[in-house]
C-alpha cells in the first residue's frame, strides 16, 4: 500500500456521518479539518504536546492529532462544532465567555471539549478535578485562572439546568 | 472637514525616511477623572466571545478557498552552508504538486539587510531554501524530500560569546557585529561609582524565548489577475501590505491583507515575513490560492525570538541608598539576520527607570547562526528588568534597606533621557503603593514547618516605553437611519480583546449602547490606515481617532435633532442610545426616531489620532510582589502567590485588562522558571522546538495572580486617558520571582531561567564551597 492510497473510511461526527476516502497517513485532525471543513478544532503542536485539537471520541477526550483518521471508522466523535443546539451555547461556552476564559482563543476550542467530557463523565468535579481535566491543554495566553473559574461555573450551570428540567 | 496642518516630523519615529507630519485637531477634551462614563470602564464581555468558543471564528489559518494548495518550506539543515546546487526536478514531478520555487525560479528579492528571499548562503538551521506547493500538505511534504540540495558546510557560531571571539567564523562578510552599537551616557559615571559608599556588580545572563504563539506564523495567498489577498497571521496589516507590494514590485491597492482573528503574536508578527511573498509566488506558479503555515518545528527555528543578553552591571549608591551611578554593558544575540523588528532596547530601562545622575550604558548586538530575533511581549525591557532589579536588590541588601524604600528613593520624577516631565509622574508611585498594600509587603509570613521547603518574597518594578500610541491612525464612523453605527477601523486585535475596548470607546462617545455598534478591523481594503499592533499601542493609537470620529458624528446628529426638535444645539446631548434635552426630560427621543426623520440619509465622519504630546513623555510604569517556595531537595520552585500593579491610565475593561494582565505576569513566570530554548552547539541545532521539551507554563504551574488595579486616567497622554498595557506586566516576573528565591534560600541566580536543575546545582555547590552565587 503506497502513501497515495485512499482507503474508505466514514467519519460520525457531531452526529453526523461522512463517508470519505482519506490516505492512511491523514490524522483525525487534519481529515476534519481539510476533508470536513471543521476549522474549530485547531492545529498547534501536531504531536500530542498542547491539546488544542481535542475532541471528543467514544465519550473520551482525545488528542486529534494523536489518532489517524482511518482508525475513526463509525467511532462517536464530537467537535467544538457540535456543542451548542442551535443558538443555545453548551454552559461551558456559556462559561468561557462570562469569565473570560480565552483571549486569542487558539486553545479554546481544546479547552472546552476537555471539560465537555469530564462534565459529561462527572458532572459534580472538585476543582482538583477541573484543574486535572484542562492539565493536558496549553494556553499561551495565559487564560488559565479563567478557564479554572469557568469550569466551575460550567460544573454549577449545568447542575442548576439539570435540577430545572 | 477636518483642520489638518503640515509640520516638520519628530526626529525619533523618523526611521521610515518621512519627513513631515500631518497634525489633525482631533477637536475634542481628554475625559479626566470626572468624566461620567457609561460605557468605558464596564466589563463587557469579548465581542467575539461567541465565535471563539464556537469555533466559528476564522484564522487565517482556517481559510479555505476553492483549489486552495498547502505550501511546504525546505529549510536548511545545516547553521551556515553555502548552496553549491538545487535539483527541484523530481519534486515538480510529484504527485498532486502544481509549483516549486527556489533561488533559479524567482525573481531576486532583498531582504534581511544584504540578503535575499533565497539566499544562496544559509545561515541558520530552518533557514528557507525552496518551497513547493501540493494539493495536500502530505503531498507537499512528499516532494519537499525530493528536492536534491548540494550543500557546502561552513563554520559557524550559535552564542554571543563564540561570535565574539577574535578568531569566530563569520556571520555575515562585514563580521559578527550586527549593526552599530549604541552608547548612552550622561554626568559621570566613573565619579559616581567612586563617590559610591556601596557599589554592587553584577553578571547576569537571559536566555533565548520563544514566543510559541499558538497559531504559527502563515497565510493564505490569492491571486486574481493582478490582484493578490493575503490572509495573514499578522499583527500589521497595512505593514505587510507595504512590504508585500514593494518586494513584488505591485502597487499597494492591488494587495489586499486581512486578519479577522489571530492565534497570539506576542511580537512576533509585527513584520512581514518571508511566507508571505513565498505564499504569493507559489500561488501565481500554479495559479491557485495557496495556504503556506510554519510547522511548530519551523515556528520555533526561524520565525523569531526574545534575544539572550549578558549583561555586565555595576550600580554605586551612598549609605542612604541614593544612587550614583549606573552602569551596563550589554551584549545581545541578534540571531542571523536583523529583520527590523527588534525593538530591543535593552538599555532603556537603565538609563530612566531610576533618577540617577551618572548613567552610562552600552549595548551591542551580535550575530550568531541561529533563529533571528523579534520583539517578544516588552522586548528589552524583560531582558532588562532581569539584570537591573536583581541588582537593585542586591544593593538594597547590601544597605540593609528595604527593597521598595530603596526605589522610592531613587524615584525619577522626570524623563531624564529628553528632560521632560512625564505625563503621569505619579504613576510609578501608586503602582508602588497599590501592589505592597494588596500583597502585604513588609509583613512576613512563616516558614513551613518542612525545614526541606523555604518561603521568600520578592519585588520588581518596572518602566515601559510603550503603551504610548503609534500616531497616526484613522477610524471611520457611519450613524446609520435607524441610530445604530458602523465603526471601521484598520487596526488588528490580536487576541487582546483591542475589538471590545476600542468599540467601548466609540460606543461612549457616540452616545450609544454599545449592543448598537458594529465594529470592524483587519482588513486593508475596507478600512483606513492603521499602524502595526505592538508596543501595547492599539488601544492608545486608534481609541482617540474613534472619539474624534464619534465626535464629529454625534455633533452632525445635534444639528439634526436640533431641527427636529425645534431646540437649541446648546441644550441637547447624547446617552445611552437618547438625545437628551438639558432641563426638560419628558422631550428625550431615541437616537433612531431622530435619524427616522432624515432617512435614508446617514451621518458619517472620520476620525484621526492627532500626534503624542512633544513636550511631555508616557510611560507605562508597574511594580510586582511575589510569594514563593522553594524545595531544597527537588530544586522546585513553586511560585505561591503575584501582586502586581501597573499605571496603564484609565482602564476601558477591568475584566479585559486584568486578562492581559494575568496573561503577561503567566508568561513571565514561564520566562523566570521554565522557558529556554536550547541549541545544540556543535550542530547548530533547536533541541526544544517543540512543545514537548521548550516549556511554558501549564494551568497546573500559574500561582494566584492577583492585579491591584491603579487605574488613573493619565489624560495628558490622549483623549481617552488610557495607555497600554499588554506588554508591561510581564516585565517585573522573572526578577521578582529571582529576588523572592534570593529571599528563601539566600542563592543569587544571574542566569535565567531557574529550572531545578540551577536550583539544585547551586544548592549542591554552596554545600560544597559555601558560596551564595549561582554558575550560569
Amino acid at each position: 500500500m503506497g502513501p497515495h492510497t485512499h482507503l474508505p473510511v466514514t467519519l460520525s461526527v457531531n452526529g453526523s456521518r461522512f463517508p470519505l476516502l482519506i490516505e492512511p497517513r491523514r490524522t483525525l485532525l487534519d481529515a476534519l479539518r481539510h476533508d470536513l471543513a471543521l476549522t474549530g478544532t485547531k492545529k498547534v503542536c501536531d504531536a500530542g504536546d498542547c491539546g488544542a485539537c481535542t475532541v471528543i471520541v467514544d465519550g473520551r477526550a482525545v488528542y486529534a492529532c494523536l489518532l489517524l483518521a482511518v482508525d475513526c471508522d463509525d467511532r462517536d466523535i464530537t467537535t467544538i462544532e457540535g456543542l451548542a443546539k442551535g443558538n443555545a451555547l453548551d454552559p461551558v461556552q456559556e462559561a468561557f465567555i462570562q469569565h473570560d476564559a480565552f483571549q486569542c482563543g487558539f486553545c479554546t476550542s481544546g479547552q472546552i471539549m476537555s471539560l465537555r467530557a469530564l462534565l459529561d463523565a462527572n458532572p459534580e468535579p472538585s476543582d482538583d478535578q477541573i484543574l486535572r481535566a484542562v492539565t493536558g491543554n496549553l494556553c499561551r495566553c495565559g487564560a488559565y485562572l479563567n478557564i479554572l473559574k469557568a469550569g466551575r461555573l460550567a460544573a454549577d450551570m449545568q447542575r442548576q439546568a439539570a435540577a430545572d428540567v | 472637514m477636518a483642520k489638518l496642518h503640515i509640520e516638520p516630523k519628530q526626529s525619533e519615529e523618523g526611521e521610515d525616511g518621512a519627513e513631515f507630519q500631518v497634525v489633525e485637531d482631533e477637536g475634542i477634551l481628554a475625559w479626566d477623572a470626572d468624566s461620567e462614563l457609561l460605557v468605558v470602564g464596564q466589563s463587557y464581555p469579548r465581542l467575539e466571545g461567541r465565535e471563539k468558543v464556537t469555533g466559528r471564528a476564522r484564522y487565517s489559518s482556517d481559510v479555505r478557498l476553492p483549489g486552495q494548495l498547502y505550501a511546504r518550506v525546505l529549510r536548511s539543515p545545516y547553521p551556515h552552508a553555502r548552496i553549491r546546487n538545487i535539483d527541484i526536478t523530481k519534486a515538480e514531478q510529484s504527485p498532486g504538486v502544481h509549483a516549486v520555487i527556489c533561488a533559479a525560479n524567482v525573481p531576486r528579492i532583498a531582504w534581511y539587510e544584504e540578503s535575499v528571499l533565497f539566499d544562496a548562503t544559509v545561515r541558520l538551521v530552518g533557514d528557507e531554501i525552496a518551497a513547493v506547493a501540493a494539493e495536500s500538505d502530505e503531498l507537499a511534504q512528499d516532494a519537499l524530500r525530493l528536492i536534491e540540495v548540494d550543500y557546502e558546510s561552513l563554520p559557524f557560531v550559535t552564542t554571543i560569546e563564540e561570535a565574539l571571539r577574535p578568531d569566530a567564523p563569520k556571520v555575515h562578510d562585514g563580521g559578527n557585529i550586527a549593526g552599530e552599537p549604541t552608547t548612552y551616557e550622561r554626568g559621570d559615571p566613573e565619579s559616581g561609582l567612586h563617590e559610591a559608599d556601596v557599589v554592587v556588580t553584577g553578571d547576569f545572563e537571559t536566555p533565548c524565548a520563544l514566543h510559541n504563539a499558538f497559531e504559527s506564523h502563515g497565510c493564505t495567498a490569492s491571486w486574481e489577475g493582478d490582484s493578490l489577498t493575503l490572509w495573514d497571521s499578522t499583527q500589521a496589516i497595512f505593514v505587510v501590505r507595504q512590504q508585500v507590494a514593494e518586494k513584488l514590485k505591485m502597487p499597494e491597492h492591488r494587495v489586499r491583507v486581512i486578519k479577522q482573528h489571530m492565534g497570539g503574536g506576542f511580537g512576533a508578527k509585527q513584520i512581514p515575513w518571508k511566507h508571505d511573498v513565498i505564499a504569493a509566488l507559489l500561488s501565481k506558479q500554479a495559479g491557485r490560492p495557496v495556504q503556506l503555515l510554519l510547522d511548530r518545528e519551523a515556528e520555533n527555528m526561524a520565525a523569531g525570538n526574545r534575544n539572550p543578553t549578558r549583561q555586565h552591571v555595576q550600580l554605586g549608591a551612598k549609605r542612604d541608598g541614593t544612587l550614583t551611578a549606573i552602569v551596563a554593558r550589554i551584549e545581545q544575540s541578534a540571531g542571523a539576520y536583523r529583520t527590523g523588528g527588534e525593538a530591543s532596547n535593552v538599555s532603556g530601562t537603565y538609563q530612566t527607570l531610576y533618577r540617577c545622575p551618572n548613567v552610562r550604558t552600552e549595548q551591542t548586538a551580535v550575530y550568531t547562526n541561529t533563529g533571528p530575533a523579534v520583539a517578544f511581549r516588552a522586548p528589552g525591557h524583560v531582558e532588562a528588568a532581569f539584570a537591573l532589579e536583581q541588582a537593585m536588590d542586591e544593593l538594597a541588601r547590601a544597605l540593609d534597606l528595604d527593597p521598595v524604600a530603596l526605589r522610592r528613593r531613587n524615584y525619577a520624577e522626570v524623563d531624564q533621557l529628553e528632560d521632560k516631565p512625564f505625563t503621569l509622574p505619579e504613576g510609578l508611585r501608586l503602582s508602588y503603593d497599590r501592589v505592597t498594600e494588596t500583597f502585604g509587603w513588609g509583613e512576613r509570613t512563616a516558614q513551613p514547618a518542612d525545614s526541606v521547603k523555604r518561603r521568600g518574597v520578592g519585588f520588581a518594578a518596572h518602566d515601559w516605553s510603550g503603551g504610548t500610541g503609534h500616531p497616526p491612525g484613522y477610524a471611520w464612523i457611519e450613524l446609520n437611519s435607524d441610530g445604530t453605527a458602523d465603526v471601521v477601523t484598520g487596526t488588528q486585535d490580536i487576541g487582546t480583546g483591542a475589538r471590545t475596548g476600542l468599540a467601548q470607546v466609540a460606543a461612549e462617545e457616540l452616545g450609544l449602547p454599545l449592543a448598537n455598534i458594529a465594529f470592524q478591523l483587519g482588513d486593508t481594503a475596507t478600512g483606513p490606515y492603521s499602524p502595526v499592533s505592538s508596543g501595547s499601542a492599539t488601544q492608545a493609537t486608534i481609541g482617540p481617532a474613534l472619539r474624534a470620529a464619534a465626535a464629529d458624528v454625534k455633533a452632525q446628529l445635534l444639528e439634526v435633532a436640533s431641527v427636529v426638535l425645534e431646540i437649541g444645539v446648546g441644550r441637547l446631548s447624547v446617552r445611552d442610545g437618547r438625545v437628551l434635552v438639558d432641563g426638560d426630560t419628558e422631550r428625550a427621543i431615541a437616537v433612531g426616531e431622530v435619524m427616522q426623520k432624515i432617512a435614508p440619509h446617514t451621518l458619517q465622519a472620520r476620525g484621526a489620532r492627532a500626534p503624542n504630546p512633544a513636550d511631555m513623555t508616557i510611560r507605562t510604569f508597574g511594580a510586582q510582589c511575589v510569594e514563593l517556595e522553594v524545595d531544597t531537595e527537588t530544586g522546585e520552585i513553586t511560585v505561591l502567590r503575584i501582586v502586581t500593579a501597573h499605571d496603564c491610565g484609565r482602564i476601558i475593561n477591568p475584566a479585559l485588562v486584568d486578562s492581559q494582565v494575568v496573561g503577561g505576569v503567566t508568561q513571565g513566570v514561564g520566562f523566570a522558571l521554565s522557558e529556554e530554548r536550547i541549541v545544540d552547539t556543535r550542530l547548530g541545532i533547536v533541541l526544544n522546538a517543540n512543545l514537548e521539551e521548550y516549556h511554558v507554563p501549564t494551568v497546573a504551574d500559574v500561582p494566584v495572580i492577583e492585579h491591584a488595579r491603579v487605574g488613573v486616567p493619565d489624560s495628558a497622554a490622549n483623549s481617552t486617558g488610557a495607555k497600554g498595557i499588554g506588554e508591561p506586566p510581564l516585565i517585573p516576573t522573572a526578577p521578582a520571582i529571582a529576588n523572592a528565591v534570593f529571599d528563601a534560600i539566600g542563592i543569587r541566580f544571574r542566569a535565567g531561567p531557574l529550572t531545578r536543575q540551577r536550583v539544585l546545582a547551586a544548592l549542591a555547590a554552596r554545600e560544597t564551597n559555601g558560596s551564595g552565587e549561582a554558575d550560569s
